[in-house]
Formats: structure tokens, C-alpha cells, sequence
């Protein structure tokens, strides 16, 4: 087999290369059948160390296998397939290069097999997933863009430095399990999290998403904070203080999404939650809780990019994505109305859909650990997607109130890749084994138990039924809600302004006591050169810039001599 | 690129039956018979809970998902009396 040794995430990249250099048709073959290509190569490839070499003065693995890597990989070659056929008609040519060298990123850090070839990776994803942002082609996903940028930069300055750190101080480029004890790792950890939007550097993703074309956030919903989350599984299982970062996100996203009006926003905050509940399975650390990890990652990138995909459609047709705009779009939107609700329904986990068959493992592993109070915040958490993103995602967007829109539906290729994202949420929802199989243990629990099916019924039932019932305080308004961006993005110039005026204030303040000073002391020197007639005649400015001169050259002299 | 209003679904009296009030009400009416047949079958199925609290109560998962879900709406709206600026807040 050809495959055998090669790294998948070149094809990829190769496959960027050449979108963008070929003409429209030809791309279009391209990047629909690369992704394939990719896959079947994913899965030609054995487990273990595959490609050992040397890079600089160090001994690399730029191709590594294991089943939860095999696992991510083929997510992401599938959500690079999808992606690709749901924009290939209308995305920019540059949107479609970026987005496949970013996906190819994603593959690589998925099969990078020590720090080195990882950080390098992490950086590709980095560049072209900012290239994307700016693909929005507007002033506001410019600017979007140079924050996101700055972000990730951060990201990997930090994961840089923490690298360098544990090889100095261990040797080791291994990637193996680890825990934050000590400064090298705890950088490497924050490094991660700040790609999976961890607090306190949330904002990034709904400040970017949002502003990128109505394709570009499919993309980029699936591969930087899935990465994250498959880092953190190799790098960081069981390590406790994910647990509660984890717990933050999810009702962060939640309390968010509440507040927000922007559909697409609503939905980029509920990629924090639930990369949330991932962080926190991370941090259980059980051979369960990494399973339902790897799981929930696998089904939320398709119901998530599914999810983006019908708010990009009407985004496209409608030119709208506030709620405040939207509504009543059902009547003429049917096909990705419908998706819309289903990809809702997955990500509330409802029963019968991917969400529900993993999802449930997670809070599983809770309970197996006897975390009871995690426990509840996940269950209660659980009610909580379905009312910030299971109802008022489709509810704000195609019924709410009659907006006179009647745009047409989606075009057959967006539609085309809905539904087959429906599918396969459903199909998954359905029958989950090809996933089990995929995992890199047996440890799974079945999930289809008639009082877990009604519990989590209940649950969301009477979680949709408080949605109603509050309707009235979930109307919407034309605002924002600030976030911990608010520091660096205004905070700090009012405080830097503050700054600058409390210095001015000092300086003329002192400039003032200096003059006067002076003048005193010129005056008595006046004094002086009138009643002798000595040199001292200091009356123009010259005379007064001489004396300076001489003063500071006196001090010169006398430090130069104390040294 | 908003199209001109055209209703292809349009029933006699001008709107969407989805959207008719007499329509309305039999939904309301369907789903809260739904609501209560998830509880009733409890009964049947037994409880989900496992730590020997409330969580094995009966309608256990009703009440707090309920419950919080009114919390997490109520706290929202106190954040946001906070938190909340326009939305050109950024640009100006």
C-alpha cells in the first residue's frame, strides 16, 4: 500500500495548493475528492510510530497512529468532504485553500507524534484558519481576524515556550500523558486551552466566528478547538483542574447564548459549551470519560458544522443573522429548516440522535466516579443546550414571529451536504457501534436503557417547556454582552489614556516647580553678575541653556569620580 | 437578497397553518400531553438516579430540568442588565 507511511495531512495540503492554482471546475474536483483520498489513506495507516527523523539537532515523529488519533482524523477528513461541498459554488478561492490547509493542519497535529511536529502544525492551523476569518471580506471580519490572530499567536508562544521547557528539563519531546506540575506543563496546558477557548480567552471564538463568510464558520467550527480537545487527551487525561474550566465553559456558553441576538453567535457560544463538557470528561479522566471525550467530539463537529450550515443558508439568502431581522423563515426554507432542527436536536442530545448515544457517557463517568456535584451541573447543563441552542436556535430563526422574509431554500449543494450531516446524526443516533469501534478501548455503556431514555426525555422536555413559558424574557434586543475581551479591548486603553494624562499632569506640574525654581535661582544669579560683574551674565536663553550645560557637566564629573 | 412575498402554502384565510391561533392551541395541548405521558411512564421504566437522593425522586429530571433552566434564564437576565451594551458598542 502506498499509504502505509504517508503522512494524510500532506495530501491535504497539497490539495490546498492546487485549489488555488486551478481553474473553478477542476477545483471543485479537488477539494471533493482529496478529502476522500485523505480518508482512505487515515485508514491505511497501522498503529504505532510510523516515521522517525531528524529535525534540526532532534529526533521527531511526524506520523504517529493510535485509535483515538485515527478517530479525530477521520472526522475532521469528513468535515473537510462536507465542508468542501457545501461551499465549493460560492466560496472564494483563497476561503477554500486556507480552509483545506487549515484542515490539513488539523490532520497533522491529530498524527503528530512528539511537541515539535505538533507546535508546527498547531502554527499551520493558526495562519490559515485567520486567513479564513479575513475570507469574510468585511471591515469587521478584518479586525475580527487580527484578534483572532493574536490569540492564537498567544497560544502558541505559550505552548512554544512550555515545550522547550519540559525538553530542557526532561529531554523528552514524548507526547504522553502528563499533569500540570510544573511551569513547563502548566504552559503547555494553557497554550491548549486558549485553543479551546477556555476562559479567561472565551471570546475569541463568538468575536470571530460570526464575522467569517457563510461558509467559513463551518469550517472553522471543527478543527481548532477539536484539536484542543484531542490534545488534551493525549497530553493532559485526568488532569483535575479541566474538570472545572470544563464545568465554566459549559454554563458559559449557556448564559451567552441566552443573552445573544447574532444566530450565528448564539451557536459559536454553544461550541464553548459543549467543547465544555469534552474539557470536563478530559478532566473525569476515566478510560469512560476519555471515550465519551472522543465520542461527543466525533458527533458535535458534524450537528455543529450541520448547525452552521443552515444559519449559513439563510445568512446567504437573507443577508440576515440577527434574530431581531429573522423568523417565519420555515414557510419557504423547509429543507434547511429541517436540518437545522435536527442538527438542534443532536446537539440537546435528544434520544435517537448522535448527541444522545455520546454525550451520555460523559455524565455516565460522572456518576461511575461518584462526582455528584459534577454530575448535576452536567445534567442541569444538558437542560441548558436544549434552551439556548435545541429550541432558540430554530425557534428565533425559522418561526418566532413573521419577518416577511421568503427567501429561497438552499442551493442543491448546501442542501446536498445537510442532509447528509442529518443523516448522519441520526444514523449515528441510531446506531453508534461503527463509532464504539472506533475507540481506542472497550469501555463504553449502553445507552439505549428504557430509564435513561426517560430521564433525558424529561429532562429537555421540561427544559423546552420553561423556554416557552419564559418566552417573554427571552426577547430580543439589539445588543452584546461584554465579555472578558472587554479588558484588552477597552479597559486597557482607558486605563493607558488614564495613564497618559496622570503623566502629562505630572510633567507640567513639575515643569512648572522647575522653572520657578530656576527662575529663582537666576534671579539671585542676575543679583550676583550686577553687584561683581563676573561672567555670570546670564540674561538670554543662551546664557541660561550655557548654565544648564555646565551644571549637568559638574554632576557628570563629580558621579564619573564617586564611581 | 429578500424575494417578494409570495405564499406557496398559503391557506384560504392567508396564513401558514403552522402559525394559526386555533393551531397553536392544539400544539400546546399535544405537547402538554406529551410532557405528562414522559412522566407517567417513569412509572413504568423505574428511575435513572443513582446517588440515593433526590435524583432517584419520582419526575426527578422534569423538576430540575425545569428548574434550572428557570435559574439559568433568570441569571442571564441579571448578568445582562449588567453586561448587555449595544451592539455597535465595539465599533464606534
Amino acid at each position: 500500500m502506498i499509504f502505509e507511511t504517508f503522512p494524510p495531512a500532506l495530501i491535504l495540503l497539497f490539495a490546498a495548493f492546487m485549489a488555488v492554482i486551478s481553474r473553478p471546475n477542476a477545483r471543485a474536483v479537488i477539494v471533493l475528492v482529496a478529502p476522500l483520498i485523505t480518508l482512505w489513506a487515515i485508514w491505511s495507516l497501522p498503529d504505532g510510530v510510523l516515521i522517525t527523523t531528524r529535525f534540526l539537532d532532534y529526533e521527531i515523529q511526524p506520523l504517529e497512529v493510535s485509535p483515538v488519533r485515527r478517530m479525530f482524523a477521520t472526522v475532521f477528513a469528513i468535515m473537510a468532504f462536507t465542508g468542501a461541498l457545501y461551499s465549493f459554488r460560492t466560496a472564494k478561492t483563497a476561503e477554500l485553500g486556507a480552509a483545506f490547509a487549515y484542515a490539513s493542519g488539523a490532520i497533522g497535529v491529530c498524527f503528530a507524534g512528539d511537541l515539535i511536529t505538533l507546535f508546527i502544525w498547531w502554527e499551520m492551523m493558526a495562519i490559515f484558519s485567520t486567513i479564513v476569518v479575513w475570507c469574510g471580506g468585511t471591515e469587521a471580519s478584518r479586525r475580527a481576524g487580527i484578534r483572532y490572530a493574536m490569540m492564537h499567536l498567544l497560544s502558541g508562544v505559550l505552548l512554544k515556550i512550555g515545550i522547550e521547557g519540559v525538553y530542557v528539563h526532561t529531554g523528552s519531546l514524548e507526547i504522553e500523558a502528563m499533569l500540570a506540575t510544573d511551569l513547563d506543563r502548566w504552559l503547555i496546558l494553557i497554550g491548549i486551552l486558549i485553543n479551546a477557548a477556555a476562559p479567561p480567552f472565551s471570546s475569541w471564538l463568538p468575536d470571530a466566528y460570526p464575522e467569517t463568510s457563510p461558509t467559513g464558520a463551518v469550517f472553522l467550527s471543527a478543527f481548532t478547538t477539536k484539536t484542543a480537545v484531542l490534545a488534551l487527551i493525549l497530553l493532559f487525561p485526568g488532569e483535575k483542574v479541566l474538570v472545572w474550566v470544563g464545568l465554566y465553559m459549559v454554563f458559559y456558553g449557556i448564559i451567552y447564548a441566552l443573552l445573544e441576538n447574532d444566530a450565528r453567535r448564539i451557536l459559536a457560544y454553544s461550541i464553548i459549551n459543549q467543547v465544555g463538557f469534552m474539557v470536563c470528561a478530559v478532566g473525569i479522566g476515566t478510560e469512560l470519560a476519555l471515550n465519551g471525550a472522543a465520542l461527543h467530539a466525533f458527533a458535535h463537529i458534524i450537528y455543529k458544522a450541520l448547525l452552521l450550515m443552515s444559519a449559513g443558508v439563510v445568512l446567504y439568502r437573507t443577508g440576515q443573522r440577527k434574530c431581531t431581522d429573522l423568523g417565519g423563515l420555515f414557510r419557504t426554507m423547509p429543507v434547511t429548516c429541517i436540518c437545522g432542527i435536527i442538527g438542534a436536536l443532536a446537539i440537546s442530545s435528544f434520544p435517537l440522535t448522535s448527541g444522545y448515544t455520546t454525550k451520555t457517557m460523559i455524565s455516565v463517568a460522572a456518576e461511575q466516579e461518584h462526582l455528584v456535584f459534577v454530575w448535576y451541573m452536567l445534567a442541569a447543563a444538558s437542560a441548558g443546550v436544549f434552551l439556548h441552542a435545541g429550541i432558540k436556535f430554530p425557534w428565533f430563526v425559522f418561526f418566532q414571529k413573521d419577518s416577511g422574509l421568503r427567501p429561497k431554500d438552499a442551493p442543491w449543494n448546501m442542501a446536498a451536504a445537510m442532509i447528509f450531516f442529518a443523516f448522519l446524526c441520526i444514523a449515528l443516533g441510531i446506531y453508534a457501534d461503527p463509532l464504539y469501534a472506533m475507540l481506542p478501548n472497550s469501555t463504553i455503556v449502553p445507552v439505549y436503557k428504557p430509564e435513561k431514555v426517560v430521564f433525558y426525555l424529561q429532562l429537555l422536555l421540561f427544559s423546552g417547556l420553561a423556554f416557552f413559558l419564559l418566552l417573554n424574557y427571552m426577547k430580543r434586543t439589539l445588543t452584546i454582552t461584554l465579555d472578558l475581551d472587554w479588558i484588552w479591548r477597552v479597559a486597557i486603553f482607558r486605563l493607558g489614556n488614564l495613564a497618559y494624562d496622570a503623566c502629562s499632569a505630572v510633567r507640567t506640574a513639575a515643569e512648572k516647580t522647575i522653572l520657578s525654581f530656576l527662575k529663582t535661582g537666576r534671579e539671585g544669579l542676575d543679583d550676583l553678575s550686577e553687584r561683581d560683574g563676573l561672567i555670570l551674565r546670564a540674561t538670554s536663553a543662551t546664557g541660561l541653556g550655557a548654565l544648564y550645560i555646565m551644571v549637568l557637566l559638574t554632576l557628570y564629573i563629580l558621579v564619573y569620580y564617586l564611581d | 437578497m429578500a424575494q417578494t412575498p409570495k405564499k406557496p402554502e398559503t391557506a384560504p384565510d392567508g396564513d401558514h397553518w403552522l402559525v394559526r391561533p386555533e393551531n397553536i392551541r392544539k400544539i400546546w395541548i399535544g405537547s402538554i400531553i406529551a410532557l405528562a405521558i414522559t412522566v407517567a411512564v417513569e412509572l413504568f421504566t423505574g428511575t435513572a438516579g443513582h446517588f440515593h437522593g433526590v435524583d432517584e425522586w419520582f419526575a426527578f429530571p422534569a423538576v430540575f430540568g425545569f428548574l434550572s433552566c428557570v435559574v439559568m434564564v433568570f441569571v442571564a437576565k441579571v448578568l445582562g442588565n449588567i453586561l448587555k451594551r449595544k451592539d455597535d458598542y465595539y465599533d464606534l
